[in-house]
C-alpha cells in the first residue's frame, strides 16, 4: 500500500487501492474476457504493467521471427525498463537501439512494415512522438489506402509512454491520443492494467494495421496484477463495462480510470441509491460508440475526461457523437473533464489535472441538471 | 494558355548566350563533351550473333545473354568524384542490347511525361502532376544496374521508376487520371505510384529515405543479396530525417544507396541558396559517395553496379549524387522560369540532354543505325499514345473504392459516413 495516499473520509484513492485490479488468481479465474481468452484457468504471474509490456513482447519475439524492438535505449532495456531482458535472449540484431531520431524510427519502421515484418517502434516519451508525427499520419497511415492495398504496415506497432506523473513538466507527461485518432487509417490503444497491456499489446502488434499504444507510464510499477502467463489476446475497438449502473455513464481510459473509479465511489457514498457506470473505452481509435451508446440509452447521463487537453480532445468527440445518436434519451448535457486547456504544467499539476474531485463534480452536475 | 517552360523554350529556340551562361559553365563543366567518346575499335564484337533492332525488342533485357555483343565506352575524366571512395573505372562494358535498351527506354520515358504533360493541360489530371523530362538517365540508368529484387523508393517524381521497375505505361497514366486501373488504383494519383519492389512514390520531401534505411535492414535481416536505392532531390537533402536514416545505415552498414537527384533546384530555391555543402556526395561525411554525370545514361548504369557491388558485399551504405537538370517546372503549377532562364534551361536541353547524348554516342559506337533509332522512337511514341488512349478509356474507380483500404479488410472499422448518411458506409465486421 502506498502510505503517501492516505484515506480520504473512508475512500482510499488511487491505484495502489484500486477494485479495477485482478490482484488475486480468483481474480483472473472469474475474469469473463480472459475466460473467453481461454487463458483464465491458466499459469498467472504477479506482474506490473512495464513486466506485463515485456511479457507481451517477449511473447511475439519468441512466436514471430521477423519481429525487432528498436527505439532510444531499448537493447538497455529502455529508460522504464519495459524492454530489459529481451537482448540479451533474442539478440542484439532483433533487439537494437536506434540514434535519437523519432522521425527516423518511425519511417525506419514503415519501411521495415511495408517488407512484411513486424516492426515494434518505442518512442522514448509521448512527448517526442511529433517528430515522427508525419511518418505517423502522412505514411504509415495512409500507405495502403494510397497505393491501392498494394502495400501496408500493418507489422508496424509504436509503443509510447505517456500520461502524467506528477512531475513530468511540459514535455514528459502529454496524452497526445486526440492527434492520431483524428487520423485515418491509425488504430490508438490506452491500456488502464497490466493484464489489459499484455492482451491489447499482443492485439495491437498482431493486427494488420498500424497501432500507435501509449502506455500511461505512472502504472508502470503501481498496477500490479495476476498476469496470464499464457499468450492472449484481448480485442481492439472494443469497450469493457467496469461498474455496471443504472444512473449515469462516466466514460475514460487509461490511468484516468483510477480517478473515475474514486470519482464514482465518492458520488454513491455521498448520494446514497445512486449508481454510476463505468467504462473503459482502451481502444481510442476506433472506439466502441455501441458500448457507449447502450450505457447512455439506459443511464441518460454522460461524464467522459480524459488527461489531455478539454478542446479538440477526444471527449469532444464522443460528446458530439452520442448527442448525436441519444439525444431524446439524454437527461442532462454530456460533461467533459479533461486537462486544462494549457501545455502541461510542471508545478501545476494538481490543478491541471482531471482528478477525482473534478470528476465528482461534474458527475453530480450531471445528476442534478 | 498555360506552357512549361521546355515549350516555351522550345518555340523560341533562341541560341544559348554564352555571357548568360558563364556562371553556371563552370559549376557543369565535367558535362562538356569528352574529346573521343569511345576508342578507336571502341566496338568490340565478342560475337557473332547480332541482336536484332531496338525497335523490335520490346522485353526489358538486363541479363546479358553468353555469347552477346558487347560494347565498351570510355567516360570523360569528370564523370565521376569519389569521396573516401575510388570512382567507378573509366570504362564500361555492356551488351548491344542492354546499350539499345538504355535509349530505347529513356525515350519511353520521356514520352510518358510527354503524354502526362498534354493529358494534364487537357484537365485530364487534376491535382499534383512532376515530371522528370530531362531525369530520363536516372531511372533508366539505376533500373539497368540492379536486378528485380533490389528494391527502390523515391519522392514524387516517380513516374520513370514506376515504369521502369515494370509497370505499364498504361497503368502509370490511368493512375495519373485517377481510374480504376492505375497502378495504385486510382488512389495515389501523381506522386503515388508502386511496383514489384519499388516502395513509391512518397509526398512527403525526405520522408522515403529513412523508409529505404528499413527496406534495406530486412534486406539485410533476410540475408539477401540485394539493396535499396533511395532517392531524394537536392531539395530533400536538407531534411534531417534524411542524415537520420544515413547515421542508422552507416551504424548497422545496411546495404542501401542514396542517391541524391541535383538537378539544382529544390522546388524555385537554386541548391546552393538553401544547402551549405551542394557537393551532396559528401554529405554522408562518414559514408563514402560519388558523384556521377547524371546526364549519362551509362555514367549512372556504371555507378550504380559498382555501388551495388559495394552495398551487397557488406560494406553498407553509399551516398551518390547525380547532377541533373530537370526542364519542366518542380510540377505542373510552377512555370519554372522564374528562377532561372530561359537560356539556361535552353543551354541543358542543347548541350547536355540525356537522349540527344547518347543517341550520338551510339551511333558513333556504330551499334545502331540511323533507321533503327527512328524506329524506336516511332515505336515509344506509338506505345505511349496507345497507353494514353487505353487509359482515357478506363472508368473511374467505383464510389465504394473511397472506403476501401483504410484498415485491412475484416478489421475494418464498423462504418464510415460520407458527404450525406445515406452515403455511410458499413464494413462487414463479425
Amino acid at each position: 500500500m502506498d502510505p503517501s495516499v492516505e484515506p480520504i473520509r473512508g475512500l482510499d484513492l488511487g491505484v495502489a487501492h484500486s477494485k479495477l485490479l485482478l490482484r488475486t488468481v480468483s481474480d483472473v479465474r472469474s475474469n469473463a474476457e480472459l475466460q473467453h481468452a481461454g487463458v483464465a484457468d491458466g499459469e498467472t504471474k504477479k506482474m506490473n504493467m512495464c513486466q506485463a509490456v515485456n511479457d507481451a513482447m517477449r511473447t511475439v519475439l519468441a512466436t514471430d521471427e521477423t519481429s525487432v524492438v528498436f527505439g532510444e535505449d531499448v537493447a538497455f532495456g529502455g529508460v522504464f525498463r519495459c524492454s530489459v531482458g529481451l537482448a540479451e535472449e533474442f539478440g542484439r540484431e532483433r533487439i537494437f537501439n536506434t540514434p535519437l531520431t523519432e522521425q527516423g524510427i518511425a519511417g525506419f519502421g514503415i519501411g521495415l512494415a511495408a517488407m512484411g515484418h513486424t516492426a515494434i517502434a518505442e518512442i522514448q516519451f509521448a512527448d517526442y512522438i511529433f517528430p515522427a508525427f508525419d511518418q505517423i499520419v502522412n505514411e504509415a497511415a495512409k500507405y495502403r489506402y494510397r497505393s491501392g492495398n498494394e502495400f501496408d504496415v500493418g507489422g508496424l506497432t509504436i509503443r509510447t509512454p505517456c500520461s502524467a506523473v506528477g512531475h513530468g513538466g511540459h514535455y514528459h507527461s502529454q496524452s497526445p491520443e486526440a492527434f492520431f485518432a483524428h487520423v485515418p487509417g491509425l488504430k490508438v490503444v490506452m491500456p488502464r492494467s497490466a493484464v489489459q497491456a499484455k492482451g491489447l499489446l499482443l492485439s495491437a502488434i498482431r493486427d494488420k494495421n498500424p497501432v500507435v499504444f501509449f502506455e500511461p507510464k505512472i502504472l508502470y510499477r503501481s498496477a500490479v496484477e495476476q498476469v496470464p502467463v499464457d499468450d492472449y489476446e484481448l480485442p481492439l475497438g472494443k469497450a469493457e463495462v467496469l461498474k455496471p449502473g443504472k444512473d449515469v455513464t462516466v466514460v475514460g481510459y487509461g490511468s484516468q480510470m483510477y480517478a473515475l473509479e474514486n470519482a464514482v465511489q465518492m458520488i454513491e457514498r455521498d448520494m446514497p441509491g445512486v449508481s454510476c457506470e463505468l467504462i473503459d473505452l482502451r481502444t481510442i481509435l476506433p472506439y466502441d460508440i455501441d458500448t457507449v451508446m447502450e450505457s447512455v440509452n439506459k443511464t441518460g447521463r454522460l461524464v467522459v475526461a480524459h488527461e489531455a487537453p478539454r478542446t479538440q480532445g477526444f471527449a469532444a468527440e464522443l460528446a458530439a457523437e452520442v448527442q448525436e445518436r441519444c439525444f431524446l434519451r439524454l437527461e442532462s448535457p454530456v460533461q467533459r473533464v479533461c486537462g486544462l486547456f494549457v501545455p502541461h504544467p510542471l508545478v501545476f499539476e494538481r490543478m491541471y489535472m482531471p482528478c477525482a474531485v473534478r470528476v465528482y463534480e461534474a458527475i453530480k452536475n450531471s445528476l442534478s441538471y | 494558355m498555360l506552357r512549361t517552360a521546355a515549350t516555351n523554350v522550345l518555340r523560341q529556340a533562341k541560341p544559348a548566350r554564352s555571357a548568360v551562361f558563364q556562371y553556371s559553365y563552370s559549376m557543369w563543366s565535367w558535362l562538356q563533351k569528352p574529346k573521343k567518346e569511345a576508342p578507336s575499335g571502341g566496338v568490340t564484337a565478342t560475337g557473332s550473333s547480332a541482336s536484332g533492332s531496338g525497335a523490335e525488342q520490346v522485353a526489358r533485357t538486363m541479363a546479358s545473354a553468353a555469347g552477346e555483343e558487347t560494347v565498351t565506352f570510355e567516360f570523360c575524366d569528370k564523370t565521376f568524384e569519389g569521396y573516401n571512395i575510388e570512382a567507378p573505372s573509366q570504362t564500361t562494358t555492356l551488351t548491344k542490347s542492354d546499350a539499345i535498351a538504355l535509349y530505347r527506354e529513356m525515350q519511353m520515358v520521356r514520352r510518358l511525361e510527354m503524354a502526362a504533360d498534354s493529358s494534364y493541360k487537357h484537365k485530364l489530371i487534376r491535382g499534383f502532376c512532376h515530371l522528370c523530362t530531362g531525369q530520363e538517365a536516372v531511372p533508366v540508368g539505376i533500373e539497368q544496374a540492379l536486378t528485380k529484387d533490389d528494391a527502390i523508393i523515391t519522392a514524387y517524381r516517380c513516374h520513370g521508376f514506376t515504369y521502369m521497375r515494370g509497370a505499364e505505361p498504361v497503368g502509370i497514366l490511368a493512375e495519373l487520371m485517377g481510374r480504376k486501373g492505375g497502378v495504385s488504383q486510382g488512389k495515389g494519383g501523381s506522386m503515388h505510384m508502386y511496383a514489384h519492389n519499388f516502395y513509391g512514390g512518397n509526398g512527403i520531401v525526405g520522408a522515403q529515405v529513412p523508409l529505404g534505411a528499413g527496406i534495406a535492414f530486412a534486406q539485410k535481416y533476410n540475408n539477401e543479396k540485394t539493396c535499396t536505392v533511395a532517392l531524394y532531390g537536392d531539395g530533400a537533402a536538407n531534411q534531417g530525417q534524411v542524415f537520420e536514416a544515413y547515421n542508422m545505415a552507416k551504424l548497422w552498414d545496411l546495404p542501401v544507396l542514396f542517391v541524391c537527384e541535383n538537378n539544382k533546384y529544390g522546388m524555385g530555391t537554386a541548391a546552393g541558396r538553401a544547402a551549405a555543402n551542394t557537393d551532396y556526395y559528401t554529405r554522408g561525411q562518414y559514408i563514402p559517395g560519388i558523384r556521377v554525370n547524371g546526364m549519362d545514361v551509362l555514367a549512372v548504369r556504371h555507378a550504380i553496379a559498382y555501388a551495388r557491388e559495394y552495398a551487397t558485399s557488406g560494406k553498407g551504405p553509399l551516398v551518390l549524387e547525380m547532377k541533373t537538370y530537370r526542364y519542366g517546372g518542380h510540377s505542373m503549377s510552377d512555370p519554372g522560369t522564374t528562377y532561372r532562364t530561359r537560356e539556361e534551361i535552353q543551354h541543358m536541353r542543347s548541350t547536355s540532354d540525356p537522349i540527344t547524348g547518347y543517341k550520338a554516342r551510339i551511333l558513333e559506337a556504330g551499334i545502331i543505325t540511323e533507321e533503327e533509332i527512328k524506329s524506336i522512337d516511332k515505336s515509344a511514341k506509338k506505345l505511349i499514345d496507345e497507353a494514353l488512349a487505353k487509359a482515357k478509356a478506363i472508368p473511374e474507380p467505383p464510389a465504394s473504392d473511397l472506403w476501401a483500404h483504410v484498415y485491412k479488410e475484416g478489421s475494418d472499422i464498423p462504418y464510415l459516413r460520407g458527404r450525406v448518411p445515406e452515403e455511410t458506409h458499413y464494413y462487414n465486421v463479425d
